[in-house]
């Protein structure tokens, strides 16, 4: 039997308004998404969600069909940061995304959880370590090839699920500085919540004017957009469970019907790449997974065979 | 305090020596650091003449296998940490997860530090490799503020080593890929970040550029100095303004706050800077043991020379220095 990813939309990783952030999952509850990561990973001074407010849409989004997956910050500083981060490990409810070694630690011999793209995972000895820890599934970190993946899949501890992170900007960076603020010539602590204004990101270019990376406070992200669809073969052949989606302020429903459709065999890997065209803001790449450069978009000049 | 000073090579670490470390920190001659440089680590026998060097004087030697090995990669990592046993290396600083647990399995006996690669930056991280893999210090990466820092070595179950001087990682180490997204090679793959055979400098009639992987990084006026085109310290257009964007070219420098660090119970101040030259080692180690041993007798009087003040500037990434994150305002 064929064996098909599902699909996965990733936390939200910008800073929305909350009525943006709830007609968002109201819209998400209606695709066929199967499982919905919810939570603040990259900024701990955006507080507009309250945690009873993500509460409240996974409640929402788990009776709507998807399995929900709490997400966690992926820098910890503070000691609050901490205290959130215990609050929402040992909640008795729904599992949890560590992006960071200090989930781990709370949750290992506790309970099951999964990681996230940032959670350091290179090597076959570090995902057995972590599987005895009680890790279930594991996102492959983003600058690892298929190759690596491959490798590590002739050893992958019974029971352990992967992800791949198929669509979106990548997360490539994170710091103490806040980038956005310092854009605006403000301290962090004093950062007048400008991620408010960039509902995808902040534009970073060179000064030839390439788009090159996105500021997002304090996270970098590739300008480009990761866009795996041509590689949906590979996922199947390597058993990979879970392909991650990654939500931008426009289309996200679209991009999930479009992996949707195309993982269910009713469009082509080429009309589903002609569709999602539109939908990344500035550029595609894809470089990564082929072992080159992250920002290289491998089917350039090559879309015979990407096709 | 202990002063944990960097040995590119054997000359290095002779200067680090003869200047007044506690220990120095090394690699071996391949992606298994993350100084993996040309014409830079050590090789085997360099490796047991500067750990005999450094003995003979009390002086410690650390052994830097601080990369992440992939599949195809891993026996590389348990060659470079059964090597670094064999010869009586006095701790290793490991970044995976795998590998720890390979060396402390293998050497149960051996004592294993946490790189700054492993990007533990709470308590509760580092009470995993603690844990886990029994590690004996933690070297936290430079994203802390000085009362963060002190939270964690008060919370932390195993003493902390903390950056004092050198080259600015403005990103938590150990996560970042800007690297790889531009060149295919990172800090945690390869050992280096913004490679130099991906780095071109092309003179043209508005100054000079400097590239990674043709990509622009920096543009200088004639006249202006260029620094190494590190991407994360290029200058970028952002919202129609021109700066460094991310960060400027500088180097940390926290003399100042050494009672502070002292008194929050800091085991250790690490020097950045394997990739630099012995006479950099020697200026620095001089000024930082001077300074520690001044904070050390007397830390309610102790101040920053100024004589120090002007050596460190000298060797300084595009001459300023900077307290980073352990001043808030930085952030």
């Amino acid at each position: 039997m064929t064996h098909r990813p599902k699909l996965s939309l990733g936390p939200i990783l910008y800073y929305w308004p909350r009525e943006q952030v709830f007609s968002f999952y109201q819209r998400i509850a209606d695709t066929p998404v199967d499982i919905v990561y919810l939570g603040e990973t990259v900024c701990s001074k955006r507080r507009d969600m309250r945690s009873d407010a993500w509460l409240q849409l996974a409640d929402m989004l788990q009776q709507a069909g998807k399995q929900v997956v709490l997400s966690t910050l992926t820098l910890i500083e503070a000691s609050s940061e901490l205290s959130t981060l215990r609050k929402i490990c040992s909640n008795d409810k729904y599992s949890v995304e560590a992006n960071d070694m200090a989930a781990v630690q709370l949750m290992s011999g506790n309970r099951e959880f999964v990681t996230g793209p940032a959670v350091n995972i290179y090597n076959s000895r570090t995902l057995s370590v972590l599987a005895r820890s009680g890790l279930k599934r594991w996102t492959l970190p983003v600058e690892l090839s298929k190759q690596t993946l491959a490798s590590l899949h002739k050893n992958r501890p019974e029971g352990v699920e992967t992800e791949v992170f198929a669509f979106g900007r990548l997360p490539l960076a994170y710091s103490a500085r806040c980038f956005t603020a310092r854009a605006h010539n403000l301290p962090k602590d004093d950062c007048q919540f400008r991620c408010l204004d960039y509902a995808d990101g902040l534009m970073l270019r060179t000064r030839e004017d390439e788009s090159f990376l996105v500021l997002n406070g304090i996270q970098t992200q590739s300008a480009k957009t990761q866009n795996l669809v041509n590689d949906i073969n590979d996922f199947i052949d390597l058993e990979i469970d879970v392909l991650r989606i990654s939500p931008q302020s426009n289309n996200t429903e679209r991009v999930i019907e479009i992996f949707h459709e195309c993982l269910h065999g009713n469009i082509t890997k080429s009309e589903a790449e002609t569709s999602l065209q539109k939908y990344m803001m500035s550029g595609e790449c894809n470089g990564y997974w082929h072992a080159m450069p992250g920002m290289v978009n491998s089917c350039a000049g090559n879309e015979q065979e990407c096709a | 305090m202990e002063l944990v000073c960097p040995a590119g090579n054997l000359p290095s670490l002779k200067a680090a020596v003869d200047n007044g470390a506690n220990a120095v920190y090394m690699g071996f001659r391949d992606d298994t650091n993350a100084r993996h440089f040309a014409g830079l680590n050590f090789d085997d026998k360099r490796a047991e003449e500067g750990i005999r060097y450094a003995h003979d004087r009390s002086v410690k030697v650390f052994a830097a296998i601080n990369t992440y090995p992939q599949p195809s990669g891993w026996s590389r990592w348990q060659h470079a940490v059964d090597h670094a046993a064999e010869l009586g290396i006095d701790a290793l600083i490991l970044a995976d997860i795998g590998v720890m647990d390979y060396a402390c399995n293998r050497w149960p006996e051996l004592r294993l530090h946490l790189s700054v690669q492993g990007s533990a930056t709470s308590a509760e991280a580092i009470r995993f490799y603690q844990q886990n893999f029994g590690i004996q210090r933690v070297v936290l990466p430079r994203v802390l503020s000085l009362k963060q820092v002190r939270q964690v070595a008060q919370d932390s179950p195993v003493p902390i080593e903390v950056f004092g001087f050198g080259s600015l990682c403005v990103m938590v180490e150990g996560r970042c890929l800007l690297s790889s997204y531009v060149t295919g090679r990172s800090p945690n793959t390869y050992g280096a970040c913004s490679p130099a055979d991906s780095v071109s400098w092309n003179e043209t009639p508005d100054g000079l550029e400097t590239r990674l992987n043709n990509i622009l990084i920096d543009k200088r006026a004639p006249g202006e100095s260029a620094g190494y085109p590190t991407l994360c310290k290029g200058r970028f257009h952002v919202s129609g303004n021109t700066y460094y964007a991310i960060e400027e070219p500088t180097s940390l420098n926290t003399l100042e706050l050494l009672p502070e660090l002292q008194s929050v119970g800091v085991a250790a101040i690490k020097i950045e800077g394997r990739q630099r030259s012995p006479a950099y080692v020697t200026q620095v180690t001089k000024v930082w043991r001077a300074a520690i041993d001044e904070c050390m007798q007397d830390p309610d009087n102790y101040s920053v020379k100024l004589p120090w003040l002007s050596v460190l500037e000298k060797v300084s990434e595009g001459s300023q220095t900077t307290l980073g994150a352990y001043h808030r305002p930085w952030q």
